[in-house]
C-alpha cells in the first residue's frame, strides 16, 4: 500500500491511512458536540479555521525547486546525495529525497548553531577527508570511493581504530538521525511503516488476534 | 516610573492561578455566589488555534521537532501550549549541586492543557504513612475526609477506570474503560506470571459523554490538547462554568507580585504586573486563593513580607518553600519479538496508557520505603522524530538494510516509566535567591534538592522490575542505567516529573505546618493555597486528582466561612 501514488499527491490533505481528510473529522467532531453546553467544544468554522492554520504552516513538500536557507548549493547537493544513501527508494517505498529531507535538515540547520557546527562542518571535514583520500571532493569521488567513505564513517568501531575517522562518524551519526526523522514523519515514511490511525473512532477495537490465534 | 492602577472594584475572592486547583476554586466559589477575580500569568488558551489534533508531523515543517530541532530533546512541538523548564527572563537558580528543574506553564487552564490525565486517589494509608513507618508526618486529615470530594471530582471530571479492590489504588467513580492495546495485554501476561498487579488504568478520559461533553474519538493525542474537550483540563472543563455565572472576572498576563496585607493582619488584595503594559495593578479582595503551583505559591508568599509578616506570609513556622518533593522517576524499554508478529492496526486509543501496575508490594518489607506505580506506553504509536535514534545507534550503516530494520523494529518496543513516592528531607527546599531578580523584578527561587538513598533504591527496584518484565515477555531490555553517576538507576533530576508539592503544607500545629486541614493559612485566615503546596506527602500517584479534591473542598469551606461573615 503505498499511499504517495501521484494520484494522492493532488489530494495532499487526505490522511494516509483513512479517506477521510482532517477536516471531514473535525466538522463531524464539532456536529456531535452537545449543543447548549457551556463546556468548551469546538464549533464547525473553528474546524476549518485550524485546518487552515495547519495549511499555513504547510511544511515540506518536496519541491523541485527549493533554495537551501542555510547550506551552500554544492553543501545541499552532498546532503541530497547522502540522504538518499541512508534511506533509499526500494520496492516498498520512496526514500528520504523524496520524503524531503534535505528541506527539513536545511530548515533546522539554518535554526540551530549546535547544528551548523556538526552538519556544516562535518560536510566540510566530509570534502577535506576525500581530498586528501582521492584527490577530490566527496561530490566527485567514483562511486566505488564514496561507498568506501560512507563505510568508513557509518560505523563507531572505525573510529576506534582511527582516531581520525571520529568527526566523520559523528557527523553521519547526527545525519543519520535527522534523516530517518524526515522520513518518518512524511506520508512515505509512515506509510511504509503501516501506521494506521490519527483518525476518530467510535469505539478503540482493542488488540486484534495474534496471526497465531487466528 | 511604572504607572501604579488601582481597580475601583473588589472582589469577593483573587484567585492566583488557573489550573487543576484554581480553576476547581473558581467553579466552586462562583457557582456558590462569591463575585471572583482570577488572575492568571498566561495569556488565553484558544483549543481551535492552539491545539494541533489530527495533525500529522509532515503538515508542519518542523515535523514535531519545533525551531532549531529544539523540542526534539524536550516536549514536541505537538504538545498543548504546555509551559517549559525554563523560561526567558523568569530565572530560577539552583544551590550547588541542586540542579533542580522546575517547570511552569503560563496560560490558562496551566498544566492540565497537557498532563498525562493520570487520575490516581491516594490511598488510606498515604494519609497515615508517618505513623505507619516513622518517616516524615501524617496528614491532617484522613481518607474518610478527602473520600466524598474524590467522588465529586471523579463524577464531574469523567475518569475511566475499574473497581479492582487494590489497597494501594483506592477505587473510584469510574466510567468504563478502554480495550487494552496488544502491547498492554502482553505485559498483563507477564505480570500475572509474575504476581504483579496490572490493572485498567485509571485517566481523565470520556470514554462516554457526561456532562455535556462528548467522548474520546481515540486518536490518542491528548497531549496536544483536544479540541472536543473529551480529556479534562481547567481551561475547558473548569473555567467555562465558572464563566457561566458572570461573576467571573478571568485577567490574564497577570504576573501575580505580592499579597498585600492590612493593618489588621488580614489579606487585602495582590498587587501584580501586566504583562501586557508592564504596569504595577492591584486587586482588592476579602479571601486570596492562591494556586499559581506549589513552587510558584510558596514564592508568592515568601515575597509578601510586610511588618507584620516579616519572614514573609503565613510563615511564622518557617515551613514555606520547605518539604517540597517530586516524584521519584526512572524509565526503561525494551523490544519483544513477539509484537513483530503483530498485523498493522490502529492502536492509537486515549492519549495515556490504558492498562498500569498500581504498587504491589505493600504487603512485604522491601529495601525501601512506601512505594511506586508503573506506566506503560510503546506499540505501533505515530511515527515521531526521534523514534529510530536508538535504532540507528544500534544498527548503524546505511541504506536498504536500515530503511528493512527499521520496518521490523517498529511497532515492537515497550516502554515503562515508574513513579515512587519521595520522602521530604532537610536539604531540599525552595527559598527567595538574595540576589536575582526576573524580569519584572520579582525575586526568584533559589532550589535545594536531593535524592536520599530511599529514592536511589526505589529507582533500582524499578530498573529490575521492568527488565523482568520484558524478559518474561520474550523480549530484550534495551535501558541501560549505571549504579552512579548523574543519574544513577536512571533516576531523572528533581522536578523533571513534574509533582513538586509540599511548599506551604497542611498539618494540625501552626509552629509546623503553613495551612490548617482546610488549606486555609493558619497566621493569614483569608489566605488559602490550592495546589500541590498543601500536600503533605507525595505519594506514588499523581498529584492532581487530590489537588482538585482538596481544591474542592477547601472552596466549600471557604463558601461556608464567607456566608458566616468570617472572611
Amino acid at each position: 500500500m503505498n499511499s504517495d501514488s501521484p494520484s494522492n499527491n493532488s489530494s495532499n490533505e487526505k490522511s494516509a491511512n483513512a479517506g477521510i481528510s482532517r477536516r471531514d473529522v473535525l466538522k463531524t467532531l464539532a456536529i456531535g458536540a452537545a449543543a447548549g453546553s457551556v463546556l468548551q467544544v469546538i464549533p464547525a468554522e473553528a474546524a476549518e479555521y485550524v485546518h487552515e492554520l495547519v495549511r499555513a504552516e504547510k511544511g515540506t513538500t518536496p519541491a523541485a525547486k527549493y533554495t537551501p536557507k542555510y547550506f551552500s548549493a554544492h553543501q545541499y547537493a552532498t546532503l541530497i546525495f547522502l540522504c538518499d544513501a541512508i534511506i533509499p527508494k526500494d520496492e516498498h517505498s520512496g526514500g528520504a529525497v523524496e520524503a524531503g529531507a534535505p528541506e527539513f535538515i536545511d530548515l533546522l540547520t539554518s535554526e540551530n548553531e549546535k547544528f551548523q557546527l556538526r552538519l556544516g562542518g562535518g560536510l566540510f571535514w566530509l570534502d577535506g577527508f576525500t581530498s586528501d583520500r582521492y584527490g577530490s571532493t566527496f561530490l566527485d569521488c567514483t562511486p566505488q570511493q564514496k561507498v568506501e567513505t560512507m563505510d568508513l564513517i557509518a560505523y563507531r568501531e572505525n573510529a576506534r581504530k582511527d582516531h581520525s575517522l571520529s568527526q566523520g562518524v559523528a557527523f553521519f551519526g547526527l545525519l543519520r538521525n535527522m534523516t530517518c526523522d524526515a522520513f518518518y514523519t512524511s506520508k512515505i515514511g509512515i506509510a511504509d511503516l503501516q501506521y494506521i490511525g490519527n483518525t476518530s473512532l467510535r469505539e478503540f477495537p482493542g488488540c486484534p488476534p495474534l496471526p497465531s490465534e487466528t | 516610573m511604572p504607572q501604579v492602577t488601582r481597580t475601583p472594584t473588589s472582589y469577593d475572592v483573587c484567585i492566583i492561578g488557573s489550573g487543576a486547583g484554581g480553576g476547581m476554586a473558581a467553579k466552586i466559589l462562583t457557582e456558590g455566589g462569591l463575585n471572583v477575580v482570577l488572575l492568571e500569568a498566561g495569556p488565553q488558551v484558544h483549543p481551535e488555534k492552539d491545539f494541533k489534533m489530527l495533525t500529522w508531523p509532515y503538515e508542519l515543517a518542523h515535523r514535531g521537532a519545533g525551531v532549531g530541532g529544539h523540542a526534539r530533546e524536550n516536549f514536541t512541538e505537538f504538545l498543548a501550549p504546555n509551559g517549559a523548564w525554563s523560561i526567558e527572563g523568569e530565572p530560577y537558580t539552583s544551590a550547588p549541586g541542586a540542579n533542580f528543574q522546575w517547570f511552569r506553564s503560563r496560560i490558562v487552564g496551566g498544566r492540565t492543557n497537557h498532563w498525562g490525565r493520570i487520575a490516581l486517589r491516594f490511598s488510606p494509608i498515604d494519609f497515615k504513612s508517618g505513623s505507619r513507618d516513622g518517616l516524615g508526618d501524617d496528614w491532617p486529615i484522613t481518607y474518610e475526609d478527602i473520600s466524598p470530594y474524590y467522588d465529586k471530582v471523579e463524577s464531574y471530571i469523567g475518569v475511566f477506570g475499574t473497581k479492582e479492590n487494590v489497597s494501594s489504588a483506592p477505587d473510584g467513580v469510574f466510567l468504563p474503560p478502554p480495550k487494552p492495546r496488544c502491547t498492554e495485554l502482553l505485559v498483563k501476561k507477564a505480570c500475572d506470571k509474575l504476581n504483579i498487579i496490572c490493572i485498567p488504568s485509571r485517566l481523565a478520559v470520556l470514554t462516554r459523554s457526561i456532562n455535556g461533553r462528548q467522548p474520546c474519538h481515540y486518536c490518542g493525542q491528548c497531549g496536544r490538547g483536544c479540541v472536543t474537550g473529551s480529556n479534562f483540563s481547567s481551561s475547558q472543563v473548569l473555567l467555562p462554568p465558572a464563566l457561566a455565572t458572570g461573576r467571573l472576572t478571568l485577567v490574564t498576563g497577570a504576573m501575580a507580585r505580592e499579597i498585600t496585607v492590612g493593618s489588621d493582619g488580614k489579606a487585602t488584595g495582590v498587587s501584580y504586573i501586566d504583562k501586557a503594559t508592564r504596569t504595577e495593578q492591584r486587586v482588592g479582595a476579602r479571601a486570596i486563593v492562591v494556586a499559581a503551583s506549589a513552587c510558584e505559591s510558596a514564592r508568592l508568599l515568601l515575597n509578601s513580607k510586610s511588618p507584620q509578616f516579616p519572614d514573609g506570609l503565613a510563615n511564622s513556622s518557617g515551613t514555606v518553600g520547605k518539604y517540597l518533593t517530586d516524584s521519584v522517576g526512572s524509565d526503561g524499554w525494551g523490544t519483544v519479538p513477539a509484537l513483530e508478529k503483530m498485523p498493522p492496526h490502529n492502536h492509537d486509543g486515549v492519549g495515556g496508557m490504558h492498562m498500569y501496575i498500581p504498587w504491589w508490594k505493600f504487603d512485604r518489607q522491601n529495601d525501601f520505603p512506601r512505594g511506586y506505580h508503573i506506566e506503560m506506553g510503546g506499540g505501533r504509536e505515530m511515527p515521531a522524530v526521534g523514534m529510530f535514534d536508538t535504532l540507528c545507534h544500534r544498527e548503524q550503516g546505511y541504506g536498504a538494510l536500515l530503511k528493512q530494520k527499521a520496518r521490523q523494529d517498529y511497532g515492537i518496543s515497550v516502554g515503562f516509566a515508574g513513579r515512587g513516592e519521595m520522602l521530604p528531607n532537610p536539604d531540599t527546599y525552595c527559598e527567595i535567591d538574595p540576589d536575582v531578580v526576573d524580569q519584572f523584578g520579582i525575586p526568584v527561587l533559589r532550589f535545594h534538592f536531593r535524592w536520599s538513598e530511599y529514592e536511589l533504591r526505589q529507582a533500582r527496584d524499578m530498573q529490575e522490575t521492568f527488565r523482568a518484565i520484558i524478559e518474561t515477555m520474550g523480549g530484550t531490555y534495551q535501558s541501560k542505567t549505571r549504579i552512579d553517576g548523574q543519574y544513577p538507576f536512571g533516576i531523572l533530576e528533581g522536578g523533571k516529573i513534574i509533582h513538586e508539592v509540599g511548599t506551604a503544607r497542611m498539618g494540625a500545629d501552626p509552629k509546623t505546618s503553613v495551612l490548617n486541614s482546610y488549606c486555609q493559612a493558619h497566621d493569614v485566615k483569608n489566605v488559602f493555597v490550592t495546589d500541590g503546596a498543601p500536600l503533605v506527602t507525595n505519594p506514588d500517584k499523581n498529584p492532581t486528582l487530590t489537588i482538585m479534591a482538596l481544591s474542592w473542598r477547601a472552596s466549600e469551606y471557604l463558601l461556608g466561612e464567607a456566608k458566616k461573615g468570617n472572611l
